[in-house]
């Protein structure tokens, strides 16, 4: 659609400005401003510069946090992304079972953090949860607070769990945009099913899916209640995620220097990362449109 | 000939046990997706003697005492009440900061509008994390710390940039000749926005609305960093079942229950567009 041009616009912009000024930009100033400063308490402040940052750098306890993380976030796509355009493809198209589907389907995606947190330290429980006492039964050692590879899992089949659904529905809700006519041509065609799936399917789903991986992408780099609730960011550091650092460093050793630095860099981490996300996003917009 | 005939009806009445590839996959994943839940469900409905003493697929002596003890206590109810009234409140002012925006994002190109956009999308990727402690001293120090507008304000933060985001893809499906022709017959601004426009997408503002609602309420780490007792929302109130004595599983499961019902809820009325909100209405 051809947009006017018309500068007047910004006074309807206005009132979101003004709530997300006061909602994100002070507080983010506030980081800014730990982030060079230096406090021997009493509430004085002093010029630090960029020590903090260059602590930072130096700093094996953050690298590790970001490593872990990446990897959590890396896995977590890798399966969802795959796994939730399988399940699309499988749904059924119309129809009474299609609305069952999509609303238990829908069901995790609305359970507070926490509970989703509780639901699965509870389910992988070797005493009281169904999960661990399975596992237990059929002889396997499964412990997730003292094995750092099975709190892993544990945290990652949650995340699988709690997020699926929304890459599935996403990539369904692709999928029934695509005419009939496609299929019909494909059929006459005598095309394989891999065929219409590489050749209809993918392309059609590859906005929707683009979207999908840019939201579980931010979600999950930010994760920070599920894991912490499971496993409390152990065994020791092991499934310690850049969110969990963060709190511990700010509010429970109220480091604000070093806080505040590692919040920038992980702030600016995540926006990289969105942004070669969001251009490719709107790149695909555009093509559809034309 | 006679049996032919007499099985060929039968061999159709039984189309169910044909192996649906389909079905089969579904069935697995959706019991994946329940099973969690069920087992959270009989906790609740156990004592806890019967939680800890044995290991049962079923409650053998179903119990709704978990239930009752959150539903007579004021410190528990409240918990849900404090969660329910500042979601609120943050979806009305969500809304109603978005929608104007939205507008002007979908009808007009203005200086500096694309990087405004996707400004306003970067504090949708920001880490609450990050913004935990700043918020907290922010709004301790304008004397709001504890309220419930506190917490409403705070997920402004992600909720104001995805509603804008969801809205403005609904109203691009809206053909701009609308806007013109009402125009042309004299409508104002905002009589045309609300008479006219408001309609046309309202099962965006609807779906917008869910998805305020949503991410809202599922958020705990600035809701529980910006409230201590007046407004302290139910995710947090959750934390007391870990007492002296050890854990509270089956109240613990009642509340984590009580916590899926408005969820499921909301859930069935949108069932139909949750797919093209979180397409961010792109779809």
């Amino acid at each position: 659609m051809e947009k006017t041009v018309n500068q007047k616009a910004w006074f309807l912009v206005l009132p979101v400005l003004v709530l997300v000024a006061f909602s994100a930009i002070i507080p983010l100033m506030t980081v800014v401003n730990y982030s060079v400063q230096d406090s021997f308490g009493q509430n004085q402040f002093f010029w630090a510069g960029l020590v903090w940052f260059e602590d930072l750098l130096h700093s094996e306890r953050m690298w590790d946090a970001l490593g872990r993380q990446l990897f959590f976030s890396g896995a977590i796509l890798a399966i969802e992304v795959p796994l939730g355009v399988f399940v699309a493809l499988n749904m059924p198209k119309k129809g009474l079972w299609a609305s069952v589907c999509l609303v238990l389907m829908s069901l995790p995606l609305l359970i507070p953090w926490n509970v989703v947190g509780t639901i699965w330290q509870v389910f992988a429980r070797t005493d009281i949860g169904l999960l661990g006492y399975t596992l237990d039964s059929l002889g396997i050692n499964y412990n997730y607070t003292q094995n750092a590879a099975h709190a892993w899992i544990t945290i990652i089949v949650m995340d699988v769990w709690h997020w699926t659904s929304l890459v599935a529905l996403l990539a369904y809700a692709g999928l029934q945009s695509i005419p009939n006519a496609y299929y019909q041509a494909a059929r006459i065609d005598q095309a394989s099913r891999w065929a219409v799936f590489r050749y209809i399917e993918l392309p059609k789903m590859m906005g929707v899916l683009m979207i999908a991986i840019l939201l579980r992408f931010m979600d999950s780099f930010m994760i920070y209640t599920e894991p912490f609730v499971v496993t409390g960011g152990g065994p020791g550091n092991a499934t310690t995620l850049l969110s969990i650092d963060l709190v511990k460093m700010a509010l429970g050793q109220f480091d604000l220097g070093n806080a505040a630095a590692f919040s920038i860099m992980y702030f600016l981490v995540i926006l990289a990362i969105s942004w070669v996300f969001y251009t490719v996003m709107v790149n695909l917009d555009k093509r559809d449109t034309k | 000939m006679a049996d032919l005939t007499a099985t060929r009806p039968a061999s159709r009445s039984f189309p169910v046990l044909k192996v649906n590839g389909s079905a089969v996959v579904m069935v697995i994943y959706l019991a994946f997706l329940l099973i969690p839940i069920y087992w959270l469900l009989t906790m609740s409905l156990k004592t806890n003697s019967e939680i800890l003493g044995g290991f049962s697929l079923v409650p053998q002596n179903p119990t709704i005492a978990n239930y009752v003890t959150i539903l007579t206590d004021a410190s528990w109810y409240m918990g849900y009440v404090n969660s329910l009234i500042y979601v609120v409140m943050n979806t009305v002012i969500s809304l109603a900061v978005a929608l104007p925006a939205a507008y002007a994002f979908s009808r007009y190109s203005f200086l500096g509008d694309k990087h405004l956009f996707f400004w306003l999308l970067t504090n949708r990727m920001a880490p609450p994390a990050v913004f935990a402690l700043p918020f907290f001293q922010l709004y301790s120090s304008v004397g709001l710390f504890d309220t419930h507008i506190a917490v409403a304000l705070a997920h402004c933060l992600f909720n104001v940039p995805l509603a804008v985001w969801i809205l403005e893809g609904f109203m691009r499906g809206v053909p701009k000749e609308i806007d013109e022709t009402a125009y042309i017959d004299g409508y104002s601004f905002p009589k045309f926005f609300v008479k006219i426009f408001t309609p046309l997408i309202a099962s965006g503002i609807g779906v917008a609305a869910f998805f305020c609602f949503m991410f809202s309420w599922v958020e705990l780490l600035l809701s529980r960093t910006l409230t201590s007792v007046d407004a302290k929302p139910i995710a947090s109130t959750m934390t007391r079942t870990v007492g002296a004595s050890g854990v509270d599983w089956g109240v613990l499961a009642a509340a984590g229950v009580l916590t899926i019902i408005p969820g499921a809820l909301v859930i069935y009325f949108v069932r139909n567009y949750i797919a093209k909100g979180f397409a961010l209405g792109r779809v």
